[in-house]
């Protein structure tokens, strides 16, 4: 079988690969390559060594913004993975309505980025109006948590789902065996449904922290950086090298910082599944 | 002890309520100032609910649907979206069925590449995509599926294969003893056992091509054409006031549609954005 299946790669596997070569093996070279590079249009670039990634260490924004990503990857993954947990717990445990707040929650999850960014920022700039302090423009603290808000809005509900089913998969003997044994609530939360949940942990963290890490859209039509680059996040800090700033050397710099991004976001997946891998029990 | 529980309950049941009109609030928002007059709306104003003096009826809908573009970023939107997921499905899953069936170095080589593309942020190669596809005139939202196709292909082909790998290989065994073509048994034995799977792929292909705002404004040709999420970007853009009235309706009428396909097929979207997770 393998064998008749075997000369018909033109037809199953070619557009694919085809389509990844352009779309991806391509970009993703020459990116590599125009990291070393001084360029504004792709035909037109210089070699300059290393130099991009001197310039990106150098470059007191980069660690701003690398700061503020940090801070609110950590922030925004504690958060969300608590509150949709302990949302998870109360919804498994026959509350009536379940099923209307399973719904209504998920929602937001299924509006893009831009939008949700517009509806907040309309939102929150009207209450900061109310409360006679300054609008997202001009404010680095409201920008923050409201970004932070925005992500707990968002994918709060998603990550309920997940820790839905991961609750539902535990086998009810384990509970009642507990139970019987005289173990309180505490100690069936903390012995028996947090450690054979932690498959869905890993997937729910490994999901905020990327997601938080590279976050753009929100980002840009929340506060769009403002004020001065404070709210600005690596990734949009990386688009704007490229596209808001003129001057030659702009585009390298950028393309390094986007190297140097890439890595750390595999470096964040991988520590981040071995670590958490390592505390899943098998059932 | 039974009593204190449904007690217990009850009050929770009021609290996610409460959570409920919280988390339903901001899109009510949107809608009721999207029915005020222009002059109506400021930072001040929003949280007032539209007066008979205020009222604007359907106007801000008009004017976004008339003279702003809305249809034909709306055509453009669904256009791409289609054409792409359409392409996502039928080659991912036939490129994942090759790959898992025929089993060497090669492939697996292969198969590695697309995992590690999953991981990689679009920023590392969003400023050489935009002028590969510029080179190779692939910016127009006829051929752009072939970009998504690209870029798209590393999660649908994991998400395949995974699904592949756990279905018995006797039945297409059969089928090709019995003179079935590679090409025959794909379409007749795979794809029908494939739906579920299929059905989990699109949604999750539909939502990330749909929502997406950077990729399409990179590549496509933007003097000609705009998708929803550039439209909605552009009317906070540079042209220094923001027309809040039309710019609330367009945002109403992308939300929309999501909303209601949502309420009636809510089991496969949830199924589909999460098995997307459970396997990434």
């Amino acid at each position: 079988m393998v064998k008749a299946t075997k000369k018909w790669w033109p037809i199953f596997v070619l557009p694919t690969v085809l389509a990844f070569i352009i779309g991806f093996i391509i970009p993703f070279c020459e990116g590599l390559y125009l990291s070393f590079c001084k360029f504004t249009t792709i035909n037109k670039a210089s070699w300059v060594g290393i130099s991009n990634y001197v310039k990106v260490f150098q470059d007191a924004q980069f660690f701003t913004s690398l700061s503020f990503t940090a801070v609110f990857t950590v922030v925004a993954t504690v958060l969300i993975n608590v509150l949709a947990f302990a949302v998870a717990l109360a919804l498994t445990n026959n509350i009536k309505g379940t099923n209307l707040f399973r719904t209504v929650y998920f929602m937001p999850n299924l509006i893009g980025g831009i939008v949700l960014g517009y509806i907040w920022n309309i939102l929150i700039n009207c209450l900061l109006s109310l409360l006679g302090k300054p609008l997202l423009a001009l404010n680095t603290t409201a920008g923050f948590w409201g970004m932070i808000v925005l992500m707990c809005w968002q994918q709060i509900g998603y990550m309920m789902i997940i820790y839905i089913a991961g609750l539902q998969s535990i086998p009810s003997d384990y509970i009642e065996a507990a139970r019987i044994d005289g173990a309180t609530s505490w100690q069936i939360l903390f012995r028996i449904k947090i450690p054979n949940v932690m498959p869905s942990v890993t997937i729910c963290m490994f999901l905020t922290l990327t997601n938080s890490f590279k976050l753009f859209d929100q980002n840009l039509a929340l506060t769009g950086g403002d004020p001065n680059h404070a709210t600005e996040m690596l990734a949009l800090n990386i688009y704007n090298n490229f596209y808001a700033r003129s001057g030659a050397g702009w585009k390298g710099i950028g393309q390094a910082k986007a190297v140097v991004f890439c890595i750390m976001v595999i470096a964040i997946s991988l520590i981040q599944l071995r670590a958490t891998r390592s505390k899943e029990v098998q059932q | 002890m039974k009593k204190r529980t449904n007690f217990a309950n009850s009050i929770l049941t009021v609290v996610f309520s409460l959570f409920c009109v919280a988390w339903v609030y901001p899109i009510v928002m949107i809608l009721l100032n999207s029915l005020k007059k222009e002059s109506a709306i400021s930072t001040n104003t929003v949280f007032q609910l539209p007066t008979a003096e205020t009222f604007a009826g359907a106007d801000n809908y008009l004017n976004a649907v008339g003279s702003k573009g809305f249809v034909g970023a709306f055509l453009t939107s669904l256009l791409i979206t289609v054409t792409s997921v359409a392409a996502i499905l039928l080659f991912c899953s036939m490129c994942a069925w090759y790959i898992t069936r025929v089993e060497n170095k090669l492939t697996k080589g292969i198969y590695y590449l697309f995992v590690f593309s999953m991981v990689v942020p679009f920023q590392m190669l969003m400023f050489t995509l935009a002028a590969t596809s510029d080179q190779l005139k692939l910016n127009t939202p006829w051929n752009i599926w072939v970009i998504y196709l690209g870029f798209g292909a590393g999660l649908a082909v994991f998400m395949f294969s995974g699904f592949m790998k756990s279905i018995p290989l006797e039945v297409e065994e059969a089928a090709m003893i019995d003179g079935c073509t590679p090409l025959k048994t794909y379409f007749s034995i795979v794809i029908p056992i494939l739906k579920p799977t299929l059905i989990s792929v699109g949604i999750l292909e539909t939502m990330w091509v749909w929502n997406d705002y950077l990729l399409p404004y990179l590549v496509l040709d933007r003097k000609k054409y705009t998708t929803v999420p550039i439209l909605i970007q552009y009317f906070k853009g540079s042209y220094g006031r923001v027309e809040m009235g039309p710019m609330m309706a367009c945002i109403m009428l992308t939300v929309l549609p999501i909303i209601i396909l949502y309420l009636f097929c809510q089991k496969h979207i949830i199924k589909g954005v999460v098995a997307g997770a459970v396997k990434g």
